[in-house]
């Protein structure tokens, strides 16, 4: 998936893009050079009239084309495989050679010597490593550890954010979470130290070869777009449960914005920086080391910041295959249907992302304007003060949280969570309750859009993907386009994914409808923005495991509240993004609109949306990737189609059902990307 | 260019040999790998498999007590679902599964063929499956419960998500189910829904149940929701070894109810032999349904932490438990 979701931030001083927050930027923390979006804007404005024109006109020829193809090639596909659903002779069917794989893993995995000299030192030295780091952590103590965050977060970020760890820190003692807290931060940092230097690595590779680039993009893309309940399978056949495969599994997913990240800082490197030091007579690897990493260095502090962030998003999916910690509070919560215990879990999860997100960025902002005399000496008082501190704890006996210190918040969570579905769930005057919301969306929205997707003839369903895809970019994208939705036909995957298709665009329409709205709020008031902010924070990094059962009281099961979730899920990117275009536009030219007379509705149809057009378009593409990313979480609640059919894959495991299932998610992404994103921002990357 | 590329792979061949060197030449096999945090305190360790429904939590939540209290061994859980579980027990990742509801594959596959999972005995409770309707409901309609009349209740049971037919509603993937292949068969006017999590499935009951609403769904015993929800089982054609055989050959073919089963226990192979007390304890480990709704019930309804609950079973059945300790 190309460019720009970590919603970037433009800031007014043509800064680089800053990550909006925990980002978790969806499946494509991918570059976003603030840079491109601000030419964007200015080119949209000078001759944004001509454009129309010619874009009008160059439309109208792609279609033409199109369409004389079509002519020729449809009555020959309609007489040869008819017109209904993917044609099954097109098919090639998986599940026989896969299940031959999985057999084989199976019997071969005590003695073959892949296993035993290959993935057994790999999983050997994760497990060592997250060891090594519990160890450690349990030896400081709660006292220690506050110390010692606290400490580090105020030498990288300031008192502001120290404040907030140490506050947050006491939150999760407070919870009763200490060490789930402990565990996971154990294995969060051996997976994301892990990620950094495998990400570090390809994008050194991909930053220094075009070749290599080439050839990575589509892994990197692959990595992403794949659901990682899809690729928890393979994993645990090959390495069995427990915290291994959760290492792995995490790194997978965390470790390509790393990549990403420091191949684009790599290759941004100014030509003439480097050339002049090329005429000093450096050597490439003098090049490397003085120029080009030290200018990247901001591009990979971003990096490491959305790796930590992807990394944590998996805590609670990696708790599925057996690694503990506040994952596994969370998901074992779920078997008792107890939404408070959930949120106690869930909580420090949120507070462990705020609080990394917040040094990591800071450390990045930072970066530079280091003043290198004391600073040796206050890393000396971190260390000091946080030995001390342990010792203290060890000679009082008081390593592990006190036992009294502890808060129960489930129970009044629960009460509260009652309610509220007593008191939406039907009968609110006026606008009726959550129940009648959900029977209209899913057969006013979802049944006729569903039937109209399956209803489709499978050449027709191409040949739109081709015609959107080409208007909004080039004959690439939509070749590109057109061959991922060919791959789910020739998987076998057609219905389901149609079926996958409209809840994906239904709940992509709502996200766009609430989140529009809400940004235009926020973007005129810095108040609204202010007490919207924490909440789109939390919204963003809260596991969705711990909202699913208030979703299902309100909603009932079925696709009607895994659309809620995934709205929950998308929403708060696309305000973000969306309340920062608009922000963005020249004042003077709002200026000059008021003088003219238009009334607040006028300026914002006729100067802030035409001129945050590439906000809102990214905004849009973000919404489908980040909808399309819950699908599984939305087949838990009953969603059905291909995230049920992964969740299925998993359970029973059954490589064939769940693999394909989760490839056809991933062409779907890679489909809906292509007809979403324009080529403009594409051509800027240099890819 | 070229050069640094060869930079570039120089860097990655040193990496991943510094890992090897790191670790070590020799073979590492995985199974012999415990939890990270297992060892922490240094005392001997247990890992049992804790599935997702809360009767599996109570098995668990009792023998984790007495192993730590009474014979001192220090206890890991892991909840992960079924068919993983067994993959984990094979590989000596988990120790012990301490209720099965029955995997004929995998036991063909792991216990008959590989000989790394052992059978650990009856769990002395017995789990049946079924289709259960509200108790309220059944008492309004007492027909509805043989499948016969189930056609003439569909458009009651409609829901948005069962196309205009009647909705069963199914739970967790995970779980053993023969609903699409019934419905099928016995021809009846349904839609069967996946909730695609028990905790869905347990939550939709709960909200039907509050507004007395009629519904048909996939259910268990023993379970604690028949305290809070109290349902009737409608009675599918009989179950018998000719269908029960019919179906072992092709699964789509089964038109008869699900079985009744005394629930199993299952050992990691090497655990039998070399677990100790431990693995005799568990092997004796034998309560009846009463005794497990007892601890479920305190844990899914009066949301007591699993160990409490526990405990407080424990204290009050010693007649039941001080027969299991080796």
């Amino acid at each position: 998936m190309s460019a720009a979701t970590s919603p970037a931030k433009p800031t007014p001083s043509a800064k680089p893009a800053k990550p909006a927050m925990p980002a978790r930027p969806g499946k494509t923390a991918a570059p976003a050079p603030g840079r491109a979006t601000d030419a964007d804007a200015s080119a949209a404005t000078d001759g944004r009239s001509l454009l129309t024109l010619l874009n009008r006109y160059r439309g109208l020829r792609k279609l033409l084309l199109l369409a004389v193809a079509a002519a020729v090639l449809v009555p020959l596909a309609d007489a040869r495989w008819g017109s209904g659903s993917w044609p099954g002779a097109l098919t090639v069917g998986l599940d026989e050679p896969l299940g031959k794989v999985s057999d084989w893993i199976i019997d071969n995995r005590d003695s073959h010597w892949v296993f035993l000299y290959f993935f057994g030192h790999i999983s050997n030295a994760i497990v060592t490593s997250v060891h090594a780091v519990y160890v450690v952590l349990l030896a400081l103590g709660w006292a220690g550890v506050t110390a010692a965050a606290t400490l580090l977060a105020w030498r990288v970020a300031g008192v502001k954010v120290a404040a907030t760890t140490l506050a947050s820190l006491a939150v999760c003692g407070l919870l009763d979470m200490w060490v789930p807290t402990m565990r996971t931060l154990a294995l969060m940092a051996v997976a994301v130290a892990a990620s950094v230097v495998l990400g570090a690595l390809l994008g050194l590779a991909g930053g220094l070869s075009d070749r290599m680039f080439r050839v990575l993009r589509p892994v990197l893309d692959t990595m992403q777009a794949l659901p990682a309940f899809a690729y928890l399978l393979p994993i645990v056949l090959v390495f069995g449960i427990g915290v291994a495969p959760a290492v792995l599994a995490t790194v997978v997913y965390a470790a390509p914005p790393m990549a990403r990240l420091t191949a684009l800082g790599l290759r941004g490197t100014d030509k003439g920086v480097l050339e002049a030091v090329a005429s000093l007579g450096a050597t490439g690897r003098q090049r490397l080391l003085t120029a080009r990493l030290p200018l990247a260095r901001r591009e990979l502090l971003l990096g490491v910041n959305q790796t930590i962030m992807m990394a944590l998003s998996m805590a609670v999916i990696a708790s599925v295959i057996g690694a503990d910690g506040l994952g596994d509070r969370v998901y074992q919560a779920l078997s008792t249907v107890d939404v408070g215990s959930a949120l106690a879990a869930g909580v420090p999860i949120v507070l462990l992302a705020i609080v990394l997100d917040r040094t990591t960025a800071a450390a990045g902002e930072r970066v530079g304007t280091e003043t290198q005399g004391k600073g040796g000496q206050r890393w000396a008082l971190v260390a000091v003060v946080t030995a001390a501190v342990a010792v203290l704890s060890r000679a009082m006996g008081a390593l592990s949280w006190p036992d009294g210190w502890t808060v129960a918040i489930a129970a009044p969570v629960n009460d509260a969570k009652d309610w509220m579905v007593d008191h939406l769930y039907s009968g609110v005057p006026g606008i009726g309750g959550t129940a009648d919301w959900a029977a209209h969306y899913t057969g006013w929205v979802l049944d006729p859009l569903r039937d109209g997707l399956q209803g489709l003839p499978w050449w027709g369903a191409l040949l739109i993907v081709a015609a959107l895809a080409w208007l909004i970019g080039t004959w690439r994208t939509a070749l590109t386009a057109v061959l991922a939705l060919g791959a789910i036909g020739v998987l076998g995957r057609w219905e389901s994914s149609m079926d996958t298709l409209s809840q994906v665009l239904a709940a992509v329409a709502v996200t766009l409808v609430l989140g529009f709205a809400i940004a235009v709020g926020a973007a005129r008031s810095r108040r609204t923005e202010r007490v919207l902010r924490p909440v789109l924070d939390v919204f963003q990094t809260m596991p969705q495991f711990v909202y699913l059962i208030p979703v299902v009281a309100l909603f009932g099961v079925g696709r009607a509240p895994a659309a809620a979730a995934a709205i929950v899920y998308a929403l708060p990117a696309v305000v973000r993004i969306t309340s920062q275009g608009l922000r963005q536009v020249n004042p003077g030219a709002m200026e000059s609109a008021r003088s003219l007379g238009a009334t607040s509705g006028q300026q914002l149809r006729q100067v802030q949306f035409p001129l945050a057009r590439p906000e809102l378009l990214l905004a849009v593409n973000q919404a489908v990737v980040l909808v399309l990313s819950v699908v599984i979480i939305g087949g838990l609640v009953g969603g059905g189609a291909l995230g049920y059919e992964v969740v299925f894959g998993l359970a029973q495991g059954d490589l064939a059902t769940g693999l394909m299932a989760g490839v056809a998610i991933a062409c779907l992404g890679l489909m809906l990307d292509r007809v979403t994103q324009p080529t403009k921002a594409r051509a800027g990357k240099g890819a | 260019m070229a050069r640094k590329r060869i930079i570039t792979i120089g860097a990655a061949l040193a990496g991943t040999l510094g890992l090897l060197a790191a670790t070590g030449c020799g073979a590492a096999d995985m199974t012999k790998q415990a939890s990270p945090y297992a060892n922490a305190a240094g005392a001997k360790t247990v890992t049992l498999s804790v599935q997702s429904w809360v009767g599996a939590r109570a098995n668990t939540a009792v023998a984790q007590y007495l192993l730590e209290h009474e014979l001192g061994y220090r206890v890991d859980t892991v909840q992960v679902d079924e068919v993983p579980a067994w993959d984990a027990l094979s590989q000596g990742r988990v120790d012990a599964i301490m209720e099965d509801w029955g995997h004929p594959d995998q036991e063909q596959r792991y216990v008959k063929d590989k000989k790394t999972i052992a059978p650990g005995g009856d769990l002395g409770v017995t789990g049946h499956i079924g289709w259960f309707v509200p108790k309220y409901f059944a008492d309004a309609h007492p027909d509805v419960l043989d499948w016969r009349n189930l056609n003439k209740y569909a458009s009651q049971l409609r829901t948005g998500e069962s196309g205009g037919k009647g909705q069963l509603l199914d739970g967790s993937p995970s779980y053993v189910t023969n609903d699409k292949a019934l419905v099928k068969n016995l021809n009846l006017d349904y839609q069967v829904v996946f909730a695609g999590s028990e905790a869905a499935q347990i939550t939709q009951i709960k909200q039907f149940a509050k507004k007395k609403q009629p519904f048909l769904t996939y259910w268990y015993e023993p379970q604690w929701l028949f305290n809070e929800v109290p349902m009737v089982e409608v009675k599918l054609p009989k179950y018998t070894d000719a269908c029960a055989e019919k179906g072992t050959a092709d699964p789509e073919t089964i038109d008869c109810a699900y079985p009744t089963s005394s629930l199993k226990k299952y050992f990691n192979a090497e655990f039998t032999e070399k677990g100790g007390k431990a693995a005799r304890f568990l092997k004796n480990f034998s309560w009846s349904k009463k005794d497990q709704n007892e601890v479920s019930q305190m844990i899914a309804e009066d949301k007591l932490p699993a160990e409490e609950a526990a405990k407080r079973w424990v204290q009050r059945h010693p007649d039941v438990w001080k027969a299991w300790i080796p």
